[in-house]
């Protein structure tokens, strides 16, 4: 793996190596957070991508500076709304199990309560949500963040999606396999369409712009004296060092994250929790006679997994910088993230972690790759021939042929993966 | 009285009929999907983007015909090209099944991995589809755009509201009762339909009474791709066809599939009109229609809806995710043809 980003190295240039690196790394984690669910207990989450963006989410919520005057026109409207929200919820928590044996009225009555709390949620909310976005709408238009250090997001992106995922598990985790995916998967989309609507919270389409960076920045390292001598040593030029020196600061983050999750999650799996939880996915049935609380013990590592992907999700939109809802497409962060796990070897951490970088460095060279490999095969055909324009056009679609190819292959001929799980006795 | 008419003719001008002709278009994909489900027993993730293949296989059909100048001129070419897009497709699906999923079935594979099987086949399908026809935008609607126009309408009853029948919305319709009136056909009064309900029903005690598993399969497989070109030409008819839509489109179809009970044809099509229609009343804008009904004088500040347009396709998963935490066998308990 490492010699394959070497010759984008020498063959492209160091800075596009760095790059695919970078996003290998939190490839790498979001595939270990899949992992954690599908290899250790079998949960099928295809729900990736919304746990990803409410990261990202939460990388804009923590980092970005407040909106005073967003938060005096408005924020009274947001906060009743929410209090609303929250009422209705916990009324209805209260009063289910009081009406759960009237099988006639109870869904009526948890139907008007929700009704009832909408209506007055939108009475508060509207108003205040117009007031926001009218202000500057150009710049903010939003409520802002909190201001903090980026590097608090991470941690809190995990946080946020675990919060999620709780209440996600807590409903839908007793589906059957295939109705679980579907489930995860709608449920994605409900949180990416939020995300994009709701532009109060994250200026939806409009994207969030310059996040707060947790490395320096180019222009100041060019200023630096030590950066001008460094740079002069290695003979580079100075704009080219110092974007090198901010992707090798990004790597290095990525790096410590990526070993302390690596190191948590061994440990788990190798701990009698891990044993449980082996066993809970060969066996439910067995696993629950033996007394192991299986519906709770799924919950928990959905939650750990979602966490996971937040976590991910958040440094993802501090690499880029900046926070845009439109580009949470399904095939490029659920199906995706899948397609690394399973061909990295389902159920085994460094598996997942080979598989992401496996399948990210594909998935962004296929196209030079493949324009590479058609030119050549087609170089005997005129110049300006229509078909050989077609093709040469159409290269740029061979990853998605290549991932799917890649895929239904491992799953006919080594549907254990790169490196298959470890029997442990 | 003429309020009364008005209102209603609105109603049915931006609401029924944008409703049965996206609810017959998902109804054709959740039958293809609840085939699959019912036969072979896995949620096919792939059934967009067959959609999406036999779409474009008519499209390019179309195209050839229009050079060569053939036309049914009221109605669109792609009608007459759907033939060869069917085809194509089948034999598609049909190659599909014999390199990839045939495999897996003689291994007797679990359902998650037919899923994930489905999701590479997808991936596969994406692409090639992206490298044949390209990612943009494709119109290849041609014939007489209304079969009514609004403005005729309100000459001809004197209403202040028109009703417009767009050519595509009358062509899905009539399509999908065909269609869906011959599945069942198939399905009721044929030896070949019977089989497959008794394969669907109880795999065991058919194979026992000496149905050809193989002939159940291929049969399904053919239905589907049938089904998924009508489908997907349709829906690229009426809106127009891009490959990333039908990814979009796989969602309110598995909603559509599961709501009405998944393996349940009826389930399937009731399924598809119960997701299109809850979309459009919930992010409708009541507001003229308020205005026609209340007594004079009245006037409404806002646009009385009760969600956003943006959240149309929300709409279909909250349906589903509600459906499956609720009633996770749908309306009709589904699980057999």
């Amino acid at each position: 793996m490492g010699t394959l980003l070497i010759l984008v190295g020498v063959f492209q240039s160091w800075s596009v190596a760095l790059t695919i690196f970078n996003l290998c790394l939190v490839s790498a984690i979001m595939a270990l957070g899949v992992n954690i669910q599908w290899g250790y207990a079998g949960l099928f989450n295809v729900g990736v991508m919304g746990f990803a963006a409410l990261g990202g989410l939460a990388s804009v919520l923590i980092s970005m500076p407040r909106v005073d005057e967003a938060w005096k026109a408005g924020g009274f409207g947001i906060l009743a709304g929410f209090l609303i929200i929250v009422t209705t919820v916990m009324t209805c928590l209260i009063i289910w199990p009081k009406i759960k044996k009237n099988k006639r009225w109870r869904y009526w009555i948890i139907f008007i309560l929700v009704i009832l709390g909408y209506s007055g949620l939108r009475i508060f909310f509207d108003p205040g949500v117009r007031a926001i976005e009218d202000v500057n709408p150009s710049v903010t238009g939003y409520l802002g963040g909190l201001g903090l250090p980026i590097l608090v997001a991470w941690p809190v992106g995990g946080i946020l999606a675990a919060g999620v995922a709780f209440v996600i598990g807590k409903v839908a985790l007793g589906l059957r396999s295939d109705y679980l995916a579907i489930a995860t998967l709608g449920i994605s989309e409900i949180i990416i369409i939020i995300i994009k609507n709701e532009e109060w919270l994250t200026r939806g389409v409009k994207n969030v712009n310059g996040l707060p960076r947790p490395v320096p920045y180019e222009v100041d390292l060019q200023q630096a004296a030590w950066f001008q001598d460094w740079a002069l040593f290695l003979d580079l030029p100075l704009d080219d060092a110092s974007s090198l020196l901010v992707k090798v600061c990004y790597a290095l983050l990525f790096i410590v994250v990526i070993a302390v999750l690596l190191w948590l999650s061994e440990t788990a799996l190798r701990s009698p929790w891990g044993r449980m939880m082996r066993a809970i996915r060969d066996n439910e049935v067995a696993a629950g006679a033996m007394g192991k609380n299986v519906t709770w013990q799924h919950l928990r590592v959905f939650v750990i997994g979602s966490a996971v992907i937040g976590m991910a999700g958040a440094m993802l939109t501090t690499l880029d910088g900046q926070f845009t809802p439109v580009g949470y497409q399904p095939l490029r962060f659920t199906f995706l993230i899948w397609v690394m796990v399973i061909i990295g070897g389902s159920g085994n951490n460094w598996g997942a972690i080979l598989g992401g970088f496996f399948i990210w460095f594909f998935w962004i060279e296929a196209e030079p790759i493949g324009l590479w490999i058609i030119a050549h095969l087609t170089s005997s055909m005129e110049p300006a021939s229509p078909i050989r324009a077609h093709l040469l056009e159409g290269a740029a679609h061979m990853r998605l042929m290549t991932v799917g190819i890649i895929l239904l292959v491992t799953l006919r001929y080594a549907p254990e993966g790169l490196i298959p799980e470890k029997k442990r006795k | 009285m003429t309020d009364l008419l008005n209102a209603i003719v609105l109603l049915s001008n931006f609401l029924i009929i944008p409703g049965l002709t996206y609810g017959s278009q998902l109804a054709l994909g959740a039958l293809g999907v609840t085939l699959v489900y019912g036969v072979l027993r896995f949620s096919n993730f792939g059934h967009g983007e067959t959609m999406s293949f036999g779409a474009m296989v008519t499209i390019l059909t179309t195209w050839g015909l229009q050079s060569i100048g053939v036309s049914i001129h009221p109605l669109p070419t792609a009608l007459i090209a759907i033939p060869v897009g069917i085809i194509v497709t089948i034999f598609f699906t049909l190659l599909i099944d014999q390199t990839v999923y045939k495999y897996h079935r003689t291994r007797k594979a679990n359902p998650v991995t037919f899923l994930i099987v489905s999701i590479g086949v997808m991936f596969f399908m994406g692409g090639l589809i992206r490298f044949i026809i390209g990612p943009g935008d494709q119109i290849f609607f041609d014939g007489t755009r209304f079969i009514l126009k609004a403005k005729e309408f309100k000459e001809l009853t004197g209403l202040d509201e028109g009703l417009s029948l767009k050519m595509t919305q009358g062509v899905t319709i009539i399509t999908a009762i065909i269609i869906v009136a011959g599945l069942f056909w198939f399905l009721n009064h044929t030896r070949t339909g019977k089989s497959m309900r008794a394969y669907s029903d109880n795999e065991n005690l058919a194979l026992l009474s000496g149905i050809n598993p193989r002939k159940v399969v291929l049969v399904t497989w053919i239905l589907v791709a049938t089904l998924a070109t009508i489908a997907g030409t349709l829906y690229g008819l009426d809106k127009s066809f891009k490959p990333f839509v039908y990814m979009q489109l796989l969602l309110p179809i598995f909603a559509s599939a599961i709501v009405g009970g998944v393996g349940n044809p009826v389930g399937a099509i009731v399924g598809g009109y119960v997701i299109a229609f809850s979309e459009l009343i919930m992010t409708f804008a009541y507001k003229k229609v308020v205005l026609y009904l209340a007594p004079e004088g009245t006037t409404v500040d806002s646009l009385i809806q009760l969600l956003g347009t943006n959240y149309k396709i929300a709409v279909s998963f909250i349906i589903l995710v509600i459906v499956l935490i609720i009633r996770p066998t749908g309306i009709f308990q589904g699980k057999t043809l």
